[in-house]
């Protein structure tokens, strides 16, 4: 009798946590960082303001979708003028294209608590396909994702003219991110 | 009275001094000159460049206080006043003072601006201190006060040793000059 009760408890709590889904992303809480190489020496950067819709249910990974929009003039280089250069027109050209944007298309589970998100992410004008890793743990009423991707910046046009060339800034960025969004 | 007086600076002690002073000139001026640029990749490698030399000049700055405190660097003239030895005393140490501290401020500025000092690109100096915006742009003015107080004192430097070679007619700058040695050891 005991053991009857408590599988069905079970039965009735697991279908409780499958429909966990994680939507509403705390922005305050959550980051968009960024390094590069300065003359082979790594510097830190981030993005102030983005906004997310997320849709996740670790039990469902095959429906969830994510998609970002990323501020590219609350760029923070450390530097205020390194921060109105990289909002200008040889770099991201924040006027015509005031954000860089991801859109999910699929989400694979790996197994244990690694995903794997593949989407688009269109920057300037140019878009590029692209496979993220990244990990979630859910963490009371909040998922955490952690994750982290390289874009080449020639990809984007990403830096133009005189900042073309390689040898000061670096081709490849870093990207990382830290995610949390809270369930409804 | 001991026998053991000098006359002139050792050779190295010359090569030092002349050495640093090209050094510290072209940092001064560079430092000066880089800082008004508006941001381009020349911008940067000559503030890498400024880095490097002012490792540099941190670590030569070693080697001259070494042989500085294994080396007793000639008297002063008999005749020089009470006050003006003081003074001469008192400007060549606020040179070392400035000398150590103005690379210091650097290297803190720039751990602190979140730019990490790699000399020549292949060795990194560790950040003493964080990432922190207000701490930087305090240490970019303290770099900069420490530099306009230099070239005061650089001023009064220069000053001096003219003053000695012009009106004084003694031998306090011949005796730093490169050659001096061997035309005093006849
Ligand atoms: C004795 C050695 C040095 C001298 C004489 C020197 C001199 C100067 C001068 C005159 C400036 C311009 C200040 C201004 O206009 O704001 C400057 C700026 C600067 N120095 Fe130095 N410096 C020395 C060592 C260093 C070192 C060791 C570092 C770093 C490792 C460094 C990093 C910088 C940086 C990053 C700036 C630019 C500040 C800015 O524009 O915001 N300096 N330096």
């Amino acid at each position: 009798m005991k053991r009857i009760t408590l599988a069905l408890a079970f039965a009735t709590l697991i279908p409780t946590v499958h429909a966990v889904e994680y939507t509403q992303v705390q922005a305050d809480k959550s980051a968009v960082n960024f390094t590069y190489k300065q003359m082979g020496v790594a510097v830190d950067g981030k993005f102030r303001k983005f906004s997310s819709s997320l849709n996740f249910d670790p039990a469902k990974p095959a429906n969830a979708k994510a998609s970002f929009d990323v501020d590219l003039a609350s760029v923070d280089t450390g530097a205020a003028e390194g921060d109105d250069e990289v909002a200008g027109k040889a770099w991201f050209n924040t006027k015509a294209f005031p954000a860089a944007r991801f859109v999910s298309a699929s989400i694979k589970a790996l197994g244990g608590n690694r995903y794997e998100v593949a989407g688009k992410l269109t920057i300037k004008g140019h878009t590029q396909d692209l496979v993220i890793p990244a990990t979630f743990a859910a963490q009371g009423n909040s998922g955490v994702f952690d994750g982290s991707f390289t874009i080449r910046r020639a990809d984007f046009t990403i830096g133009e003219g005189s900042w073309a060339k390689f040898d000061i800034v670096a081709n490849d960025v870093l990207i990382k991110f830290h995610i949390i969004a809270a369930s409804k | 009275m001991k026998a053991t007086v000098t006359t002139h600076y050792t050779a190295t002690a010359k090569l030092l001094h002349w050495l640093m002073a090209a050094l510290l000139f072209g940092l001064l001026a560079l430092g000066f000159y880089m800082h008004d640029l508006p941001l381009s990749p020349d911008k940067l490698k000559l503030f890498s460049w400024h880095k490097w030399a002012g490792v540099s000049a941190f670590l030569l700055l070693g080697v001259r206080l070494l042989w500085r405190l294994t080396h007793r660097p000639p008297a002063l003239p008999e005749a020089m006043p009470k006050v003006m030895r003081f003074a001469a005393h008192a400007g060549h140490l606020m040179l070392y003072l400035l000398m150590i501290a103005i690379p210091l401020s650097g290297w803190l500025m720039s751990s602190a601006k979140g730019f990490q000092t790699v000399y020549f690109g292949i060795l990194p100096i560790p950040d003493l201190l964080d990432k922190n915006k207000e701490l930087g742009d305090l240490l970019a003015l303290v770099h900069k006060s420490l530099n306009l107080l230099f070239i005061t004192v650089l001023a009064g430097h220069i000053g001096a040793a003219l003053k000695h070679h012009f009106i004084d007619k003694d031998d306090i700058l011949t005796r730093m000059a490169p050659r001096h040695s061997k035309e005093n050891r006849a």
